[in-house]
């Protein structure tokens, strides 16, 4: 296999937990290289990152995470990438789940693999609310594109260079991207699968996504989601066609 | 309209004409901006002298009092300029997200390049 893999790891101050991270991330994919986006944290995440092997590319001040996440899609175009793969770094996707979240995309089964918490065996316990914030969200994703999406909240990805050249464009959302990004991805007829992942429970705090209220998270959800059904269909990078 | 009202209202215009002339002329406000206010200073002035004008905007919009009036036009000036602030913020925003992407990622070149040259 020729690809370039790109493992994107988005970080906001997680110090403790980011040698490991790249480590696992080192151990199970040897052949791709690893660049951590450093959201401007106040810690030592991007010196520990170097020191472990990983490029940096330190963001002036804390832009929040779908923004950083960007930052790692265009550092990927930038940089001819055949192969993005995304990840957390607070600890809280297990590396030993990478080669499972890229094998569709190996396979050509898919051009944009969503590791879910729900599907396999799993650390993770929501909370209540947010549980149902998940449920609702997943059974409107699962509506609109007529597809079982049972974890849409997950950051844990992996897709091919089309889709990182459509995130790299304004269409992506750079505040909290979630359901409403699968919406669009299946607009622009691109192949969406779900895989089981482990995940565990982020460090209190710690976790990029722990900045918004759940209230607000709610509102703005379902008000992206609405947006983007109404907006105009983004143009298709479709690899293989949908049956 | 009682003329101690009108007297405020009348000096309160020219005042804040004369404030939005005064930013604009040490460059503390841009031309762009100043434009919602001086056509809310012009406006409250010629409402004050104009007591027919008035008049006839109170039974337009339905009001008894013409302080009724005032107030609502105030409002939705005031809901006008707030949408207009927050679809610029919202621009500026975006704009400095994407300047601070493509400064990161320049930097990253940078010293990557740097880290190049030292091992060669």
């Amino acid at each position: 296999m020729n690809d370039r893999i790109l493992v994107i790891i988005p970080s906001f101050n997680v110090a403790k937990t980011i040698a490991s991270v790249i480590e696992g991330v080192k151990s199970e994919l040897p052949d791709a290289d690893i660049v951590v986006i450093n959201d401007g944290s106040s810690d030592d995440t991007a010196e520990i990152a170097l020191r472990e092997g990983a490029d940096v590319v330190s963001l002036y001040h804390n832009i929040g995470y779908g923004a950083a996440l960007q930052t790692g899609y265009l550092y990927a175009r930038l940089n001819g990438y055949d192969i993005v793969v995304q990840m957390d770094g607070d600890g809280q996707h297990d590396p030993s789940s990478l080669k499972t979240l890229l094998r569709p995309i190996f396979s050509g089964d898919a051009d944009v693999v969503v590791g879910s918490r729900f599907l396999g065996e799993t650390g993770y316990k929501p909370s209540f609310s947010r549980r149902i914030g998940m449920g609702l969200f997943g059974l409107t994703a699962s509506l609109v594109i007529r597809q079982k999406v049972t974890d849409p909240t997950s950051g844990f990805q992996a897709m091919r260079r089309p889709v990182v050249e459509l995130f790299c464009t304004d269409v992506f959302p750079v505040d909290y991207p979630d359901a409403d990004v699968l919406i669009l991805l299946h607009f622009a007829k691109f192949r969406i699968r779900e895989v089981p992942v482990k995940m565990y429970m982020p460090e209190k705090g710690k976790s990029m996504h722990r900045g918004h209220k759940n209230i607000y998270y709610i509102f703005k959800m379902f008000l992206s989601i609405a947006v983007t059904l109404l907006r105009q269909k983004p143009a298709g990078g479709r690899l293989c066609p949908r049956k | 309209m009682p003329p101690k009202i009108r007297i405020i209202a009348v000096a309160f215009s020219f005042l804040l004409v004369i404030y939005v002339f005064d930013l604009v002329r040490r460059r503390h406000l841009n031309e762009e901006y100043s434009v919602g206010w001086l056509v809310a200073g012009v406006s409250i002035f010629i409402l004050s002298i104009w007591q027919e004008l008035l008049d006839y905007m109170t039974s337009m919009i339905g009001a008894v009092l013409f302080t009724s009036t005032l107030l609502f036009f105030g409002l939705f000036f005031i809901i006008l300029i707030c949408l207009h602030f927050s679809i610029r913020i919202s621009a500026l925003t975006r704009q400095i997200n994407r300047m601070t992407q493509r400064q990161a990622l320049l930097t990253n070149d940078l010293y990557r390049k740097l880290r190049e040259m030292k091992k060669a």
